[in-house]
């Protein structure tokens, strides 16, 4: 029985592996094209910011900028605050960084490692926040940031950041998991407290979980609409986003500078993301793993 | 022996209690506090400066009976739910499928496929206006290059939602990442007996790759509803006003919700609102956690 199963395999292998070379073809021309429509947006984006007014209302279009205009970068910068927004973005996603790292490595560390009462029940409750839509909270907290004086502040956009968030709290608590108890152990039979466990052991042994929450928070700062529509007033204070917005109604039809803008927001983005690309899919896979 | 810690248990108490203690203020001042407060709001007139008189369920009877855009934002939102969940859930298991195939340049290929997801903001927004115009857009002409004419996209009411979604099933990558685990993580020796009965790469796929990541496509099918029933931003920005027109097609009921709430100051109605979005959100996830009953494979022992 075994020894014609085997031969009936050895038989079909050629014609096995020419089919699967095939398939794999068919596989790699669909990813290509797939590739292609993906990145097709962004070289439209980069073409268009390269063009000048004339080439932009050209019919039927051009695909490439047929005499590219390096100075729309700099003509688009610089017709607005956007050296200022900039940097206000860079300070409000340091703050988030900072915060994310700070609060969420503490608070998973402390539903990882520490036994204590109640300790179930609130990490089920972190888990349920996850499905609260955002604007559910989103009136109460504006009506408490207004109380207490903070609308047209950053406080509204870098204090929450330092009270954890259920995302990462979840994802560095699985990480801390899997680092065995017995160095916690020995640590606290020479004598060290938590914190010092968490500081010296915990946060050297987790930094690519931590990397990840540093580009994630980086990311979604960056990428943070609502919050700065809502808090921020003064347009000096004004991050990327609020101001790219007020750039465009201004602007109606200059394409170019519009898109050159758009190019310059989304390029650290970029940049972080072709450098570190590993933590910010980690992550992803990390936040899969609820279903657990 | 369960009454009166030690010593040593209650200072490992307080140590847990102080580590955990940025979300617990979190927690009471940012949610909990806030979802009594609103829950509390939506039964009155509150309009942020002068009152807040409790005017029972006015709210809600307001919602229901009175506000024909409350439904009209309904629809739309549902509407764009029902398309942009299949879309992308359908697109993102294609691309894992390609991907889990392992042929050259698979790195490259999934970080490019990955990169349009942590794009998102007015730029990106912006971006999809100039591909999706009528004239000059990159949409329409690759589309006249294969002789069709394409629809105006974000100008005509009947196209909005699908562009929105267009827009969303280009950042799919999340999904697709975890259909890509899941993929990997199946065994191999259900292949391999599948190769030596001779099955096709189709029959593989439905007979053994399906219903093992069923799991997977539940909890994606879910988190993607979630997400997709607040749709806002897009529509804020890419709506001609702000207002989800044209004709109101963009009108999503987050839309609706911060138009009472930020230029209305309708506190009281918009929280009410957000409280029954609050119940339809809860709701899609029973629903979908009574179904997978029915069609998510399991494994023996496994839950």
């Amino acid at each position: 029985m075994r020894g014609t199963e085997h031969t009936v395999i050895k038989g079909g292998l050629t014609s096995r592996k020419r089919k699967k070379r095939i398939l794999d073809t068919v596989c790699f021309i669909l990813l290509a094209a797939a590739a292609l429509t993906v990145l097709m947006p962004l070289w439209f984006m980069v073409s268009t910011a390269l063009k000048d007014m004339d080439e932009i209302f050209t019919y039927p279009i051009t695909w490439y900028p047929h005499n590219p205009v390096w100075s729309n970068f700099k003509d688009a910068w610089m017709s607005a605050d956007f050296t200022g927004w900039f940097l206000n973005s860079l300070f409000v996603a340091g703050f988030a960084i900072l915060g994310g790292v700070l609060a969420n490595s503490l608070v998973a560390y402390g539903f990882a490692k520490i036994k204590f009462p109640g300790r179930n029940i609130l990490f089920t409750i972190i888990l349920g926040t996850m499905m609260i839509p955002e604007f559910v909270t989103m009136i109460p907290q504006y009506v408490l940031y207004a109380r207490l004086g903070w609308v047209g502040t950053y406080l509204p956009l870098i204090v929450p950041q330092f009270m954890g968030s259920a995302y990462f709290i979840f994802m560095l608590r699985q990480f801390y998991a899997g680092i065995p108890n017995s160095v916690i152990e020995s640590a606290q039979m020479d004598g060290a407290s938590h914190f010092c466990i968490w500081r010296k052991i915990m946060l050297p042994m987790a930094k690519p979980a931590i990397m990840t929450v540093v580009v994630l928070s980086f990311n979604w700062s960056w990428n943070d609409f609502l919050k700065p529509l809502l808090y921020l007033t003064d347009t000096a204070r004004f991050t990327l986003q609020i101001g790219l917005k007020i750039f465009v109604s201004q602007s109606n039809t200059q394409w170019n500078y519009l898109m050159a803008a758009s190019c310059i927001v989304l390029l650290p983005i970029i940049v972080v993301f072709m450098c570190l690309q590993k933590y910010f899919t980690d992550g992803m896979n990390l936040g899969g793993a609820v279903k657990g | 022996m369960k009454r009166g810690m030690t010593k040593r248990e209650k200072k490992e108490a307080r140590a847990g209690w102080l580590f955990i203690s940025p979300w617990v203020i979190g927690f009471i001042c940012l949610t909990g506090g806030p979802l009594l407060f609103s829950l509390y709001a939506s039964f009155t007139n509150y309009n942020m400066t002068s009152r807040m008189d409790f005017i029972g369920v006015a709210n809600y009877i307001r919602m229901f009976k009175k506000d024909p855009v409350f439904w009209k934002s309904l629809g739309n939102t549902l509407y764009y739910v029902l398309l942009a969940v299949p879309a992308s859930c359908v697109c993102a298991i294609f691309l894992a499928t390609l991907l889990n195939r392992k042929v050259k340049g698979t790195p490259v290929f999934r970080m490019l496929f990955y990169l349009p997801t942590v794009l998102s903001g007015v730029a990106v927004y912006q971006l999809w206006i100039q591909l999706l115009a009528p004239q000059s857009g990159l949409v329409n002409s690759v589309l006249r290059l294969f002789g069709i004419e394409g629809p105006s996209w974000l100008a005509d009411p009947a196209w909005t939602k699908p562009s929105l979604v267009m827009m969303r099933v280009w950042a799919l990558g999340t999904s697709m990442l975890l259909y890509l685990s899941s993929m990997n993580s199946v065994s191999k020796d259900l292949y391999e007996a599948a190769d030596i009965d001779g099955a096709t790469f189709l029959q593989k796929f439905r007979k053994i790759t399906l219903p093992q990541i069923s799991p997977i496509i539940f909890f994606d099918i879910i988190t993607n509803m979630t997400g997709a029933f607040q749709v806002f931003q897009e529509a804020l920005v890419m709506s001609k006003n702000g207002k989800g027109d044209p004709a109101g097609s963009l009108l999503f009921y987050n839309l609706h919700i911060y138009d009472e709430a930020f230029t209305r100051y309708n506190m009281g109605y918009a929280s009410a609102m957000a409280w029954f979005l609050l119940v339809i959100v809860m709701t899609i996830t029973l629903i979908n956690l009574a179904a997978s009953k029915y069609w998510v494979h399991t494994e023996e022992g496994e839950t």
